[in-house]
């Protein structure tokens, strides 16, 4: 019995459309994994020789003091990413396996799932070290033991997390709040959690307390699918309360004003945009690597333009990179009603660039780094504005893949990344603002730098039209193949 | 209206469609049958210039539909869930396709008003999302989508299946209406012999991609299409 779920499911793996796609993705996709692996257990083994040479502290409570960040974050990172196990069992209802079988086997397949064994390359690495510096073996063993429960707890607490995005959200917010009250030194929580972990790791006894937590989430997580066992109940996708809106005030948009309201329901309405929009607001922080002055190796001047472009284009990458296929699901419908090719992209450019400049107000924070550092955030605004955002539709054109706009399934790393005309096509979006910029950094001054990157951008504004018809044309080639990869559903 | 020309399509060096020659002239309501595999989507998809034909071309109104996007304000269809837009309720869609079509909320609003019946209660404020709605619900909508905006071609594709007895009676009625009014050109295709020959005044049947029989509707046809589609099976036993 055991041997069909486990060949089903490594069929199901195999045949998966995404990962049929080709050869080169594949090892693509190994390498990826690979390098996750190689990155955690880097830091896992030498973690412990930076943090007693960075902070002179004891590595082990400095670790034991960020753990619940670690956690939560963790708790974050799955609720967006892992896909609950419900999707597959439909079809084994009717047939004759107990259902308790088919719960437990859902559930312990989400352990071997790679949100969890990615932890592993981290802890263990560390831990060894724990021990090669003389750390007692008993206790070192049993904090890691309660740290692998806490991970598994997160695992089936994320079981639940799926259905009520409220508490998800509170959640959140409570935990940015505390550490942003951590960094200006407000209010310390980890005073409070780290002595929890450091109580573990003096009395590994206590390391029972989160196995036998775990232990209880699994029972719940049991029962809770259990009793949900029925098409109408656990089985069934969420069918979301409607709300309707009033978006009479984009009519100012004249004809483009029907997609653009449509476009903004896409993006409030769907799990897979709406996880979109939250990375772009992340992309905004992201300067503050650069800016702060945190890695040394972000110093150079260069540098600003490049996190400019990042900071005010979160929502150009994101977005703008998939147009066309959020409209995948309903394409022939788009193809065939009476739209014209130009004003559908138009609204799709237009609602990049609002994103662009509402990105760009948004960060206005960086004012605090300085009048210079904003000003290369103008400039690369500028520049997304008038270069890149003509660049994401242009690559759209390209990318093929179908979204499925209720998953988060690949919301990252998807296979488009990979397109060798994307990516050829992220050498204007990304490496041409640098190079104008060091060309003019180098020669007359920072200024010049900034005026180059400005006026490539404004040309690029001043040759909208040409550039939409260009753009118009590949849309028009591509259109009979986009039609038939869009068919084949993600 | 619509003309066929020498269209084909191959996949893979198999003809699915293959159609010499097809006139349908304007306001004539048009059934295609077959059974499945036959060409029927194809055909539809290529009317819309969804799929791109291996040789041939099709005229709409005089335009060529590969080669033109002119066609597209006088044509709507319904082909499958493709056509519809799963997280919009059914009004924000109805509206969202008037608005295409220029035709305002009141416009919709007015049209809809029309098809309370055929809706039975079922869509209209309802509050739930396209996505969330029952196959056949899904349907209806898509259907009376296709009929905003008054336009001259309409091309359904298996309107029939999914819909429970009660509206496919009234579907048939409605496309009735659409018989009397002056130059709408329908075109459906159907598994259902009896539905097709009630509503359509020509009935073209696809196998394997040729057109074998094309059929002006008679009370005779309901028998004649039978007597073709049980011919296959006893052929085919003959052959087995």
């Amino acid at each position: 019995m055991l041997q069909r779920f486990i060949s089903l499911q490594w069929k199901s793996f195999l045949r998966a459309a995404s990962f049929q796609t080709n050869l080169a993705l594949k090892i693509l996709m190994g390498f990826m994994a690979l390098y996750f692996i190689f990155v955690f257990s880097m830091l896992g083994a030498f973690s412990y020789k930076i943090i007693q040479g960075q902070l002179e502290q004891d590595p082990l409570q400095v670790i034991n003091r960020i753990l619940i960040f670690y956690l939560v974050g963790d708790l974050v990172f799955r609720y967006l990413m892992q896909r609950m196990p419900v999707v597959n069992i439909k079809p084994l209802l009717p047939l004759p396996f107990s259902k308790n079988k088919i719960v437990h086997f859902s559930l312990w397949k989400t352990v071997l799932s790679f949100f969890n064994i990615i932890h592993a390359f981290f802890f263990i690495p560390f831990s060894v070290v724990l021990l090669i510096e003389g750390y007692p073996v008993g206790n070192v063993v049993g904090w890691l033991i309660a740290i692998t429960a806490l991970i598994y707890c997160n695992n089936f607490i994320n079981v639940f997390l799926n259905d009520v995005d409220q508490v998800f959200w509170s959640v959140l917010g409570v935990f940015i709040t505390l550490g942003v009250l951590m960094y200006f030194r407000v209010f310390d929580i980890t005073a409070f959690t780290a002595p929890v972990f450091d109580g573990i790791y003096e009395n590994p006894v206590w390391c029972a307390v989160p196995v036998i937590i775990l232990g209880m989430l699994y029972c719940t997580a049991f029962r809770y699918f259990r009793n949900r066992l029925y098409l109408d109940d656990g089985l069934k996708g969420k069918t979301s309360e409607v709300s309707s809106e009033d978006l009479s005030w984009l009519n100012r948009f004249g004809s483009l004003a029907v997609f653009l309201k449509n476009d903004i329901k896409l993006i409030k309405r769907n799990k897979r945009s709406r996880t979109s929009v939250l990375m772009s607001v992340a992309f905004i922080f992201y300067g503050l690597l650069f800016f702060s002055g945190g890695l040394e190796v972000y110093e150079g001047p260069v540098w600003r333009i490049f996190a400019g472009i990042f900071v005010t284009g979160g929502f150009l990458f994101t977005f703008g990179q998939f147009v066309p296929s959020w409209d995948s699901s309903y394409y022939p419908l788009m193809m065939s009603q009476n739209i014209q090719y130009r004003d559908y992209l138009n609204s799709k450019w237009w609602l990049v660039v609002m994103g662009t400049v509402i990105s760009t107000v948004l960060a206005s924070f960086y004012i605090y780094f300085g009048w210079e550092v904003y000003l290369a955030i103008l400039v690369s605004a500028i520049y997304n504005v008038g270069v890149n955002s003509h660049m994401v539709l242009w690559g759209g054109a390209y990318i093929k893949t179908p979204i499925d706009l209720t998953s988060n399934k690949k919301a990252f790393g998807d296979k488009q990344a990979f397109n060798v005309k994307t990516l050829l096509l992220t050498i204007p979006k990304l490496i041409l603002p640098l190079l104008l910029y060091a060309a003019g950094h180098y020669t007359l001054g920072p200024n010049f730098g900034y005026l180059l990157v400005a006026s490539a951008g404004i040309a690029g504004f001043a040759f909208k039209d040409r550039v939409f018809n260009l753009i118009e044309k590949v849309y028009k080639n591509e259109k009979y193949k986009t039609l038939v990869a869009y068919k084949q559903k993600a | 209206m619509i003309t066929l020309h020498q269209l084909s399509k191959e996949y893979k060096n198999i003809k699915v469609l293959d159609v010499e020659s097809l006139e349908i002239p304007k306001g004539q309501s048009f059934g295609l049958v077959g059974n499945n595999g036959a060409g029927k989507t194809t055909m539809f998809s290529m009317l819309l210039d969804l799929v791109r034909p291996t040789t041939g071309y099709v005229l709409s109104n005089d335009i060529r539909v590969d080669q033109s996007e002119g066609w597209k304000p006088f044509t709507s269809a319904f082909l499958d869930e493709t056509f519809l837009i799963g997280y919009l309720t059914p009004e924000e869609y109805f509206y969202f396709i008037g608005e295409l079509r220029g035709q305002n909320k009141a416009d919709v609003d007015r049209m809809l008003g029309d098809f309370d019946d055929f809706f039975n209660g079922e869509i209209l404020g309802v509050r739930k999302y396209l996505r969330d709605l029952s196959k056949g619900n899904q349907k209806k909508v898509g259907i009376v989508a296709a009929l905003i905006g008054n336009p001259e071609v309409i091309i359904l594709d298996e309107p029939f299946a999914n819909l429970d007895p009660t509206t496919q009676i009234r579907l048939k009625k409605i496309l009735r209406e659409l018989k009397e009014a002056n130059g709408v050109t329908v075109l459906i295709s159907s598994h259902d012999l009896m539905h097709v020959t009630e509503v359509c005044e020509r009935i073209v049947v696809l196998e394997k991609g040729r057109m074998v029989k094309d059929i002006r509707t008679s009370p005779e046809t309901l028998r004649e299409l039978e007597a073709f589609f049980s011919g296959e099976i006893r052929e085919n036993a003959s052959l087995a």
